[in-house]
Order: C-alpha cells, then structure tokens, then sequence
C-alpha cells in the first residue's frame, strides 16, 4: 500500500454501462463538497467525465510514446531489428525498413540493440490529458487520439501525470475502463482500493464474477456497487453473499436518474435517493480509507 | 457472404441484446460471433452447446532459471515495462507486467531467460439454440491481447459460413474504440450501431464513426431507450444524418428488455412492443445488406 495519506480508489467493472461514470462524477462531486479530490478518468478510448463538469480553465497536454525511426543513411540492413521485435513492428521490405506505430510496444529492443544506431526512439502522439480546476476538484482526463488502438501506453501516461502534480489531493477517484483486459489491469495498476459496478442482470453478474476473478487475480481489496437495484433479480446479491463480498453501496432503479445522467447532470445534487446511497458509500470509503490509505 | 458487425462505442447500450434479436429473426440462415471476448455474454442468451473448446495462445511470456541466474540484474535494467523484480536475491518476472518483448531473453549472460507461449484464453464453436452455427471465447482476466482473440473469433466464424453454407455472419463487438475494435471491423460489411440518447452514448458514437469512416464502412444507427431524452435523441439523429448514417430503427425505454433478459430469452420472444420494433430493424437490416 502506499503510505502516502493518498488514498486511490478505482470504480471498474466488467460489463460496460453499469454506471462508472454516474457513480465517479457523482461521488467526486459530492466529497468534493468537503474535502480535495481528484478525478481522472482513465476511460481513455472512450472518456465521459468532463461532459458532467463545466470549467473554463482547462490545460491540455499532448502525451506521446516512443517510436523507432529508422535513419536509412546508418542501416547497413542486418535484420537484427526485425528478429528482436516479438510484435511484427519492424519489418524489412526490401531495401528498407519499416516500423507498424500501432503494433509497437515501446520495448527499445530493436533501438537499444541495433549494431549501428539506425533507430533511435522518437515521440509518436497517442493522445491527449486535459486537467482542469474545478471547486475542490481536480479533473484529469485523457483520451486516446481516434485512429490509436493502444490504451495502456496512455494509462501510463496518465497515471505518471498525476504522480508528478504539484499538489496531489489526498482523495483520488479513477474512473477505468470496461473489460477485464490489460487496460482494466493498467489502470486499476496501483489503486488501494476498487468498486466494481454492477446491475443486478444475468450480464450484470456475469460480467462481475469475471471481474471479481481478475481483482483476486491481481491481489486488489474490492467491494461491489449495485446500480439499478430493483431493476433485475437477486442473483448479484445472492451471489456477493455466498462470496462473502461486501457491498457497499446500492443505487436504486429509477428513470428519473437516467434523464438525469443522459442530460450530463450531476444528478445527486437533485436526486434524494442517489445522495443517500452516496452518504452510504462515503462512510464505507472512510473506513477503507484508514485501512487501506 | 456477408458480415454485420454490432458496435456501440459506449459500453451497456444493448449490443448484446440487439444481435441476439437479429440472431432469433435470422435463425437458419446465421453464424453467430460474439466478439466482445472480455465480457462475453451472447452465450446467455443463446444457450449453445459447445462443440469444441481450444485453449488460446497469443504472444509470449519470459520466465528466468533461478538455477541459472547470476543476479547481475540486467534484465531489469532492460526491461521498460518494470515486469522485472529482485525478491530475497532472486530475479522474478511479474506476468502481469511482462508483454513479452524478449529484450531480457537477448540479453542475459547466462541464457537464464526463456520466453513461452502464453495462454490468454478459451475459444469454443458450439451450436446456438437457435440451431445456428456460434463462435465465441473467454478472454482469462487480466489477460493481454484480446485484439488477437477477436480475430481468431472472426476467423472461426468464417469457416463456420463456409462449412454450414451461411450468408450471414452477425457479430456482437466489444465497446470502446481500441484494439479488440478495430480488429473486429475486418472484413466488416455493414456496421449497427447500438447507442442511447445520453451525452455519454452520442460522444462515444462520435468517436466510433470516425473510426468507421477510417476504414470506409456504411453503418446504419439504433437508438436504444429512445425516449429517455428527447433532446439527445434529436442530436444522434441529426449526426447520423449528416455523416450518412441510416436510422435503422428506435426501442423505447421499456422494462420488457431486461425482463427478456433475465429469462435467458431476446426481445423478440416474447408479447410486447419491441418484438415489431425489432422486426421491422430486421428488415430494414436485411434490404440495407442486400443493396451493398
């Protein structure tokens, strides 16, 4: 654990739109009302949370990963790069040498150990982190440029950008992305503690127990959020109980919030009982908070 | 043949749900793909009985030989993605940090490095209840690489039209716009895109599109819960307007969706509004692949 009095807490989930988003902007919004928080939203191939908050101020930082750039006047073509790269990014295609950007993994292989320096690293843009200030809250978003397909690099990025702040709020919400593949293991990486969202539906569960396999799978202390309790079946409660899984916190099934979020509202500040499951939640964190923090 | 492939963008908009609909409607003539092999739920839906179950493996894994290991810690030096660690003096790999790059393999001194095929999960072809040929997987939690899963899905889907002489291959894709996307959009025909009026669904749709039109592909556009904002339905129906985007149909905010769902049935199975909604997107599906 960190140590640091920082306390990281991820909201993930397997299956998509269970309600990360509702449940990230909503809870930082609300904490924010009495302590430092900050929000980043490492949904980087699809990132919503700046759609719910409306600052002026916002910086924009470019974020780039490393390429090799193939220099034809230093290649003697040896073909010593193109048998290091394990993921068919350096070919040679006749008298020259190509590099697939999209297929390489910044390993520094074929750079490092090119006999004549013939692909030194250069910066390639993958995407974009934006921060703003809002009132107590401090919303990073990162967003994968349209045509990228790797989201890790960028999630790295991303969490290097907050490591590095000057003034890091002892609170901090990560909303991550769906799934339970290697963007879901790189940005969940090194939170204290993760929620994984859910709706009480056959795909709500199933999606769960896979998620809750990987957080065991990584050694990460979770709790489960049921959003839309009322709108399916018991199975996700049943199930979180023969699992001896906590629950932290159950988001009632209402229309009304669904308006809600699709207008971008932070619907808390209008809805009673998603304020209410929100004070729940914020007790729950606080004690995981010294626990974990 | 011909390859309809269901996207959305944003997660939880009814993909699933959709595809095994058109699944239903097009029993006897379909092979079914579920290519959202991180969170693979078609399976609920159409109840297959497997036929065959294949262990997947993709990419590779570096393990070291503590017997052979000098501990002089160049692996860890090399290694850029920190997957290398010295635990009580023994040099260890992370599994879930290495992408098995092999730099660590090239240049250790004592050969203390190996690399392996890693396993990254289990690929089934099995028989839908609807009678129709199903290719679907399971991607192992935190496993890398799904983008390849996908493909291979895809692959196996095709064969499978080949073998049982289908027209038709519906795949249900994943959300997002990364690698197990666009590696489902090969070989694509028509894309169905399953969105919702929220400003989430039509900024993640937004996204999507620019994707397709990357790769020069016609889609055509369902609005799911449709009624939910009729402001933001308004905006989705004017952006498919303007990038030359077929409405294909809308589904109201209707209990009846989950309620199908929860009884491991689609939405066409059952008495109520959206059984001729989702028949008349049928055909509406159907004429727009026909014209191609």
């Amino acid at each position: 654990m960190t140590n640091s009095g920082i306390f990281k807490l991820a909201i993930a989930s397997g299956k998509g739109g269970t309600g990360k988003t509702l449940l990230s902007t909503n809870l930082a919004d609300y904490l924010a009302q009495k302590q430092a928080v900050l929000l980043a939203d490492l949904d980087v191939e699809e990132p919503n949370d700046a759609l719910f908050f409306h600052a002026e101020n916002k910086v924009i930082t470019p974020q780039y990963k490393m390429i090799p750039d193939w220099q034809s006047d230093r290649c003697t073509l040896c073909g010593d790069c193109t048998r290091h790269c394990k993921f068919h990014a350096v070919i040679r295609l006749g008298e020259f040498i190509t590099v697939f950007n999209e297929l390489c993994h910044s390993c520094y292989a074929c750079s490092d150990l090119c006999p004549e320096q013939a692909l030194p690293m250069k910066p390639y843009r993958m995407g974009e982190t934006s921060h703003q200030l809002l009132n107590g809250l401090q919303l990073i978003e990162s967003r994968l440029d349209v045509g990228q397909e790797q989201a890790v690099p960028l999630i790295h990025a991303t969490q290097k950008y907050i490591r590095e702040l000057e003034s890091k709020p002892a609170m901090q919400i990560l909303d991550c992305p769906p799934g339970t593949s290697c963007p879901v293991v790189a940005a969940v990486g090194k939170a204290d503690f993760v929620l994984l969202v859910t709706e009480p539906t056959p795909f709500g569960l199933n999606d769960l127990k896979l998620a809750v396999e990987t957080m065991r799978q990584i050694d990460k202390a979770f709790a489960v959020v049921i959003n839309r309790q009322g709108m399916g079946d018991d199975a996700v409660e049943n199930w979180c109980k023969s699992e001896n899984i906590s629950i932290a916190a159950r988001i009632p099934y209402d229309r009304q919030l669904a308006e809600q979020y699709a207008a971008a509202k932070l619907a808390w500040r209008e809805n009673v009982a998603l304020k209410k499951a929100l004070e729940e939640l914020a007790l729950f964190i606080q004690q995981k908070q010294v626990q974990y923090a | 043949m011909r390859e309809i492939i269901v996207l959305s963008g944003k997660g939880g908009t009814g993909k699933t749900s959709v595809t095994a609909a058109l699944g239903v409607l097009a029993a006897g003539k379909a092979v079914i793909a579920d290519c959202d092999v991180d969170a693979a739920n078609m399976y609920l839906l159409m109840q297959p009985e497997v036929l065959k179950k294949e262990a997947f493996f993709s990419g590779e894994l570096a393990e070291i030989d503590p017997e052979a290991c000098i501990n002089c810690g160049m692996c860890e030096e090399v290694c850029h993605f920190d997957a290398v660690h010295q635990d009580a003096e023994v040099y260890d790999i992370n599994p879930l940090r290495c992408e098995g790059c092999g730099y660590c393999e090239v240049v250790c001194p004592t050969n203390a490095i190996s690399m392996h095929a890693r396993r990254s999960g289990d690929f089934f072809v099995s028989t839908a209840r609807t009678g129709d040929p199903m290719a679907h997987a399971l991607l192992d939690a935190g496993a890398d690489n799904s983008g390849k899963l996908v493909a291979k899905v895809k692959e196996e889907a095709k064969k499978l039209a080949n073998q049982h002489q289908r027209d038709l291959i519906l795949v249900d894709g994943a959300p997002g716009i990364g690698c197990p996307v666009v590696s489902s959009l090969a070989g694509a025909n028509y894309v169905v895109l399953v969105t919702e009026p929220s400003a989430s669904g039509l900024h993640d749709l937004k996204r999507l599109v620019e994707v397709l039109q990357q790769f020069r592909l016609k889609a055509g556009c369902i609005i799911n819960k449709a009624d939910l904002n009729p402001d933001q339905a308004e905006a989705i129906r004017s952006f498919c307007f303007e990038n030359g985007i077929e409405m294909l149909g809308e589904i109201p905010y209707d209990s009846a969706f989950t309620a199908a769902m929860i009884q491991g049935k689609t939405i066409v199975e059952s008495d109520n509004q959206l059984k001729q909604i989702m028949n008349n997107i049928y055909i509406s599906i159907q004429h727009k692949i026909n014209v191609l």
